[in-house]
């Protein structure tokens, strides 16, 4: 590691995204000894560094899907491969950003973001590096020694998307990663998204109830039924960014992913 | 949450004040007879008076809270950690430990000073048990209650369970710690002196039991007061530890 001093060029932000296949994944709970079914045969393949959006009624199952992808639980049944190795274990190469940003109160904004490389025991000079870098990335820099509590709800969102991307996933998990900013942060954080993504090249898989927030920000759009999901349809949106929310394609597109979920 | 505890350190000496004016004019007024209800002056004049009595009394009271509340605390925190770390251990003992807090710890006084004697070891003993029950069982319901995204997220940096133990779980029971201490410190007075009441030589609880059977009432209040001044002083330590611990809820709100 001596190579990486500060003269030298930084490491390569990009990662090579990773592919997903998803086959035939049905999934269920126990509940007071019934048997809900939360997934029912779903299956779709999501290539490097593209990026996908999950939308369906709230409660579908969209939320134990990237469970399933990120190895906390493991599918009933079907398969999920990650490069074409199942996934068995959770691992940082697939990192997932929660609704609540579950930051750790006791630890400042820093720490928060160095959690990922502390608990791999890679927390070294250049990993404080990177922790810097990716705090200046989300434009937290001089909240470095802040604590969570101290933060707004997109200052906060920031955070944790610092703390998922210093550990360089391949794939980024997303799950309604701003459904609870107001619009207008909520905007702003579409916004960076997007341009995070473009930048670094992972593969994405974002779970979202907006119509809007996954037509603004997917190459691809998976809609599911409700509960227990199905794969309705896969929208291409073939818009090219930056895109215009009144942009008269997403217009369209819109209108025809709300027949589908019944809301128009 | 701060606020109110900053308003306390102006207000509580402000109300302690105005009670014992009340106290020292009711006196004043009724005039009981001195062994029932001394004016607080004169427990004063008796504490300062009578020092060279009390003090050694008063020490040995305060050490053995102190060591209690060491031997309670350890106990109770190596118990939370062993009963949230293996459920080989927790399956035994978690129905032990809550059934345990039914059993009057009280009335087993008498047994530890039958068993250990006049000296020092039955009071921490007695001190330390009634202080290793509600720190265990703050400390493991803060183990055990760690949020489940704090722990998701350290498995998805595939932290080993000692990393999520230190980085993750520890951490997040720090706030039921402190809880649990502060009940500690509430309770060590407590067990110190029902320990010396059971059967002792020397400390506060003794001096009290041997002022009311001389009907030197004014002195028993005035170990009374020591032992108040030195659950107080306690109950403020443990709040100092929860600030040095919890340095970020100290920090505003946004």
């Amino acid at each position: 590691m001596a190579s990486q001093a500060s003269a030298a060029p930084p490491e390569p932000l990009r990662s090579r995204g990773l592919h997903l296949d998803i086959r035939a994944v049905s999934h269920a709970f126990e509940l007071d000894g019934q048997t809900l079914a939360v997934l029912d045969d779903v299956s779709f393949e999501l290539e490097p560094g593209e990026s996908l959006a999950l939308l369906g009624p709230s409660g579908c199952g969209k939320s134990t899907l990237l469970r399933l992808v990120a190895g906390l639980e493991t599918p009933r049944s079907g398969d999920i491969l990650a490069d074409d190795a199942a996934v068995t274990a959770p691992d940082p190469s697939r990192v997932v950003v929660f609704q609540d940003p579950t930051l750790y109160p006791w630890r400042t904004v820093s720490d928060n973001v160095a959690l990922g490389l502390q608990a791999q025991g890679v927390l070294d000079h250049n990993g404080r590096l990177r922790v810097v870098q990716e705090l200046e990335r989300v434009g937290l820099a001089g909240f470095a020694k802040a604590y969570p509590r101290q933060l707004s709800g997109g200052m906060a969102s920031r955070a944790a998307l610092a703390r998922a991307l210093v550990n360089r996933p391949r794939l980024l998990i997303l799950d309604e990663p701003l459904g609870k900013l107001d619009s207008l942060t909520r905007i702003r954080m579409q916004g960076e998204l997007v341009s995070l993504w473009q930048e670094r090249r992972y593969s994405a898989l974002m779970v979202t109830h907006d119509v809007e927030e996954a037509l603004l920000m997917a190459d691809r759009v998976l809609v599911f039924s409700p509960r227990p999901a199905r794969l309705l349809e896969s929208i291409e949106v073939g818009i090219a960014h930056p895109r215009r929310r009144d942009d008269p394609r997403l217009i369209t597109l819109r209108r025809a992913i709300l027949e589908l979920l019944g809301a128009a | 949450m701060r606020e109110p505890e900053r308003g306390a350190l102006i207000w509580a000496p402000v109300t302690i004040l105005v009670l014992l004016l009340a106290w020292q004019l009711l006196v004043m007024l009724l005039r009981p007879p001195a062994y029932l209800l001394p004016d607080p002056l004169s427990v004063f004049e008796t504490l300062i008076a009578r020092i060279s009595l009390i003090a050694p009394h008063a020490w040995v009271t305060l050490v053995e809270m102190l060591l209690g509340l060491a031997v309670g605390v350890s106990g109770g925190v190596l118990t939370a950690l062993a009963l949230a770390s293996s459920a080989l251990l927790r399956r035994p003992l978690l129905p032990l430990l809550i059934a345990s807090q039914a059993v009057p710890l009280f009335a087993l006084a008498p047994l530890m000073m039958l068993w250990f004697g006049y000296g020092m070891t039955p009071k921490v003993l007695m001190a330390a048990l009634i202080i290793y029950f509600p720190v265990a069982s703050t400390c493991y319901d803060g183990l055990r209650q760690t949020e489940r995204g704090w722990l998701d997220l350290a498995l998805i940096m595939r932290a080993s369970p000692l990393r999520i133990m230190l980085l993750v779980r520890l951490p997040a029971a720090l706030p039921s710690f402190c809880s649990g201490l502060r009940l500690a410190a509430i309770c060590a007075p407590i067990g110190a002196v029902i320990g010396e009441w059971a059967g002792a030589s020397a400390g506060l609880g003794y001096l009290m039991i041997q002022a009311n059977a001389q009907m030197q009432t004014a002195l028993m209040f005035a170990a009374l007061l020591v032992l108040i001044v030195f659950a107080l002083l306690l109950y403020a330590a443990t709040e100092l530890v929860a600030r040095w611990l919890l340095p970020w809820r100290a920090v505003s709100h946004r």
